[in-house]
């Protein structure tokens, strides 16, 4: 395979894919940046910051599915994003129910394990 | 000199030899017990001995090398996987046996340890669950859900092969603890801290993790695989709801496989963090919480009662069609039920727990929940029973065992439900009538299915039909055994007996224990006769040929091809246009077999040694952690490391059949199925059913 | 001419690659449909985690044993490592010079194995600290979780070397460039992963 010569339409193609891996990174440096920069340089409520962290933690995942791997509302991309959103229901339920049930049970049986 | 003993074996001495507490303590009930260990130590290693023995007698090493172990045939495959799955059961239901034995003459003692007693019901349940409920399953998928939807092999096939040697090395790691023993002691479900090293630091638990880890890892990969074959494999024209039930069973299950299965990993894992870097996950002291493991193990122990029962849901679906000549009934209906009791299957695993001390509005959110999954399920017992409604019905042996399910299953069913109810839950949990319940929903689900399976698909696979009579009496010897072997354990458990009794002292046990012992001995009398029906069937072979494929006057498209299927499956993919597609061919008076206008050359994957090399690996990785033998870990996981990256510089990975080939084999089928008599249904237990159906605009029976 | 359509999320090779593009729908999907088993893995990982915090046992905790700056400094070289991942695969989809692709490759493989020595080093610190696993049931589950993504990030380095080593030897052929599209998966993936892991365990430990 060698080096050759892109056409027009392909290299408009590479230049527009170049630029959503561009603002991928960079919404993701920003996503990161927030929150770390937050939690060294200023004295915000620990409430407050817990929520920046967590809205940016999902905000920069939902970017890194966009920007880097290219999920997208697309018809022929349904299956894929079907099975990413099955697997987030899985979660929901097995992470939720793990947490709902545990601390249910230190609050019950073992209040020394409550953070 | 004892410094490299020590360096090569571990932790492994004499101690591990199943007669050692004899020799050590020689009192009568320890004699007992060496006895029987020894003596299933002995067949393992006999067995062992005998197969090498006819394999170099024979000749047929190499032809067990390049025709089996090393194929990528789905087909293959999959009667490997029924093969150990049949060799697992067979040592399962000796063990059940010894136990209902034990527990006939238990009152105050019996003649079995404890201990051994231990042994026995876990290897008991994670042979059953691990070793013959998957790989049963996998195996009868494997073989019949890629010709359903016509393809020629599964999208991974190498894949494939590599779950087939997971297995078989978990599946070999238990059968070598009968020599090298003891397995653990700590129930299927090796619940800690009683399976922590503080309370149990032999190998008996170590091998257990380790034997369900390569269990876990094969499922895993298989459900993935699966799920992709029926996603993008599928015949031109075999849109979703075109696709038979069994197949969309298949898709279910496999799901399954892949969220499921997960949990139960990190339960191990992290249990074997605990055992062997002293991690503190589910320890009594300095921040563990045991109660974590019983729930990630039941994250993945419901799902997985599922994964065992939809794929028999499958096949009693093409059975009662098939064998009442009509449709399936409610087929929509049916594939919502499967999907809805696929998903609810993640939203009930605390019922198994309902005891531990949550609160009361968890417990009953989990029990509604688990209600909520008998209202599916009895939409398909409704289905099965409708597709039956006005059928003509022929009572052939796959359908005896179906309609020893359907009553049965709603019996368990029902006892499910009383069981779903949290506060009746606390009055019962843990005793027999829990372990009645879901043999309850296993045997007359799980194991009549396959077994009913196996009776429907093996002429399709072995080109010749199952002796019908011994197939009739087995059959019936495992509805009554069943029933007598598991019906008193109700009343065991009303009375209060608890599970995993190896002794009691209640005299009111001892008829239901008796009861229940006499039907253990008739299901082991049912496994023999399940011997007597393959030896006769395979004696008569010539009488019960079947070339032309389609014995039963089948629907979906395995029946179209010849029995035993080309290794192509199909000389050419066929092209579907409606649901039973088949079925509608054979109507619409094409013909069953047309033929096609031209035949290509067809690319098959080429044969490869990775399922035994990680077989070897996996089953001497997992052997070496279990006796603390870290250089064979080394050893073996550099082996299959080297083997893995080695895989990726192949590029020989097909082989080519030249179109001349396929038309000349289809060819040749097709002149043969031509001089073959087509028969009505009233002849389909007669040497005449040379599998050619009589059409039905021919007036064959329907 | 008209643009391929792309058949699966990730990288999509499009009409240059005919064969490539064909064979890589069921591998790539397959793949995925892996890490999401293995997404559910960290997922059960993460809620472990969560329910030891309070099991500490009077050992160091996670405000004692967490250093913002280093996190940090993980956190960058993963998510450059990334971004030079995305290069090389344009490179591959746009048939670049061979060299470039190489290049863009070759610092991944840098951007990784620098993220795993700094890891390393971390836990090094860790343990001088007091901060074993055996200590208690909350370093435990920090030492599940975090190493575990450790090794899926040495893993995806094993693969990457071995893709190189395929690279020189048959080329940029069909079965070379699957492989890449899937380790390009599992890269971003892992880099999704760590979101959670400095999020939930660093940042949230050391506020």
């Amino acid at each position: 395979m060698s080096h050759r010569q892109l056409s027009e339409q392909e290299a408009q193609e590479k230049s527009s894919e170049l630029r959503t891996y561009l603002w991928g990174f960079g919404l993701a440096l920003v996503l990161t940046l927030i929150p770390f920069g937050l939690a060294a340089y200023t004295q915000t409520a620990a409430r407050t910051l817990y929520i920046v962290i967590a809205v940016c933690a999902v905000i920069q995942v939902v970017v890194h599915f966009r920007f880097f791997l290219h999920i997208t509302l697309a018809r022929n991309k349904r299956e894929d994003l079907q099975l990413i959103l099955f697997t987030v229901l899985i979660l929901t339920i097995m992470v939720g129910g793990t947490l709902w049930i545990l601390f249910n049970l230190y609050y019950r049986m073992m209040p020394a394990m409550l953070p | 000199m004892n410094h490299w003993a020590e360096w090569l074996l571990g932790r492994l001495d004499w101690s591990a030899l199943p007669f050692w507490d004899a020799i050590v303590d020689p009192t009568t009930k320890n004699i007992v017990n060496a006895i029987i260990a020894s003596g299933a130590g002995a067949m393992v290693i006999l067995g062992g001995l005998i197969a090498i023995g006819v394999l170099t007698w024979t000749r047929r090493w190499r032809w067990l090398w390049s025709e089996w172990l090393t194929s990528p045939d789905h087909k293959k495959i999959g009667i490997m996987f029924i093969v150990i799955a049949l060799v697992m059961l067979a040592r399962a239901v000796i063990e059940a046996v010894f136990m209902r034995l034990q527990q006939a003459v238990g009152l105050g003692g019996g003649f079995l340890t404890a201990e051994h007693f231990g042994q026995l019901f876990t290897t008991h349940g994670t042979i059953m669950v691990f070793f013959m409920a998957m790989p049963f399953l996998t195996g009868i998928i494997n073989y019949v859900m890629p010709l359903q939807i016509g393809t020629r092999d599964l999208s991974f096939p190498v894949m494939n092969s590599v779950s087939l040697g997971l297995t078989a090395a978990g599946a070999a790691l238990v059968m070598v603890s009968l020599i090298l023993a003891p397995f653990s002691t700590g129930g299927w479900s090796g619940y800690p801290s009683f399976t922590e090293s503080a309370a149990n630091p032999g190998a008996g638990v170590d091998y257990w993790i380790w034997a369900v880890t390569l269990s876990t890892l094969s499922s895993t990969l298989t459900g993935i695989n699966f799920a992709v074959t029926i996603y993008k494999k599928r015949a031109p024209g075999m849109s979703w709801f075109r696709l038979p039930l069994f197949t969309w069973t298949a898709l279910c299950t496999a799901i399954l496989m892949i969220f499921g299965m997960p949990p139960l990993t990190v339960a191990t894992a992290l249990l074997a963090l605990d055992r062997y870097l002293d991690f503190h996950f589910f320890t009594a002291d300095l921040g563990g919480n045991m109660m974590n493991y019983v729930n990630l193990f039941w994250a993945f122990g419901h799902p997985e009662v599922y994964i065992l029962i939809l794929p028999a849901f499958g096949i009693f679906s093409e059975i009662f069609s098939t064998f009442s000549g009509k449709k399936l009934y409610g087929y929509g209906a049916l594939v919502i039920a499967t999907m809805a009791i696929a998903v609810l299957s993640f939203t009930v695993w605390l019922h198994h727990f309902f005891t531990m001390g949550q609160s009361a509005h968890i417990n009953a959110i989990f029990g509604i929940a688990t209600m909520l999954i008998g209202i599916p399920t009895g939409v398909k017992v409704y289905d099965w029973m409708l597709t039956m409604f006005r059928g003509r019905i022929r009572f052939a042996v796959p359908m005896i065992y179906a309609v020893g399910f359907i009553i049965l299953f709603a019996i368990g069913g029902l006892t499910g439900i009383i069981l779903a109810v949290p506060s009746v839950d606390y009055q019962i949990h843990n005793s027999l009538f829990l372990v009645a319940h879901f043999h309850n929903m296993l045997i007359p689900g799980l194991l009549f299915g396959m077994l009913g399976g196996t009776n429907f698909w093996f002429p399709k696979a072995f080109g010749f039909r199952l002796e019908e009579r011994w197939g009739r009496r087995a059959a019936l010897c495992w509805i009554v055994g069943f029933m007598l072997a598991f019906f008193p354990l109700y009343a065991l458990g009303v009375l209060g007996m608890p599970r995993r009794s190896a002794a009691f002292f209640e005299p009111a046990y001892l008829p239901w224990t008796l009861a229940a012992a006499v039907g253990a001995l008739i299901i082991l009398l049912a496994m023999l006769l399940l011997l007597i029906q393959l030896w006769v069937s395979i004696r008569d072979r010539d009488t019960n040929r079947v070339p032309a494929g389609d014995p039963w006057d089948g629907r979906s498209l395995e029946w179209s091809v010849s029995a035993p299927p080309p290794e192509y499956n199909f000389p050419v993919i066929p092209e579907v246009h409606s649901r039973d597609a088949y079925m509608r061919q054979k109507e619409n008076g094409r013909g069953a077999h047309p033929r096609p206008d031209e035949y290509t050359d067809i690319v098959m994957p080429a044969n490869s040694a990775m399922g035994p090399i990680m077989a070897a690996t996996g089953f001497l990785i997992a052997f070496g952690l279990t006796w603390y033998e870290w250089w064979l870990v080394a050893a073996a996981g550099i082996v299959s490391l080297i083997a893995l990256v080695a895989r990726g510089y192949v590029r020989q990975r097909t082989r080519t059949i030249p179109a001349q080939t396929v038309r000349r084999e289809h060819e040749a089928w097709l002149e043969r199925v031509s001089r073959i008599r087509p028969v009505s249904r009233r002849e389909e237990q007669t040497p005449a059913n040379q599998g050619l159906a009589m059409s039905p605009l021919e007036g064959a029976i329907q | 001419m008209t643009a391929t359509p792309s058949r699966h999320p990730g990288l999509n090779l499009g009409h240059a690659h005919g064969d490539a593009h064909e064979a890589s729908e069921e591998f790539v999907f397959g793949f995925w449909v892996f890490m999401m088993s293995d997404l559910i893995l960290f997922g059960l990982l993460f809620a472990t985690y969560v329910t030891m915090l309070g099991g500490t046992a009077g050992g160091p905790g996670p405000g004692e044993l967490f250093e913002l700056k280093s996190a940090f400094i993980e956190t960058m070289l993963l998510l450059v490592s990334s971004f030079t991942f995305g290069m090389a695969s344009l490179a591959l989809k746009y048939r670049t010079d061979r060299k470039v692709l190489v290049a863009w490759l070759l610092v991944t493989l840098l951007l990784g194995l620098g993220f795993l020595a700094h890891e390393l080093y971390d836990f090094h610190k860790m343990f001088t600290e007091g901060g074993v696993p055996s200590r208690s049931g909350f370093l435990s589950a920090f030492f599940a979780l975090v190493p575990l993504h450790g090794l899926h990030v040495t893993g995806a380095c094993i693969w990457l070397i071995a893709l190189l080593g395929q690279i020189a030897v048959h080329g940029l052929d069909t079965p070379t460039k699957t492989g890449l599209m899937r380790l390009a998966i599992l890269w971003h993936f892992l880099d999704v992963v760590w979101i959670g892991i400095f999020s939930l365990v660093y940042l949230g430990g050391i506020v």
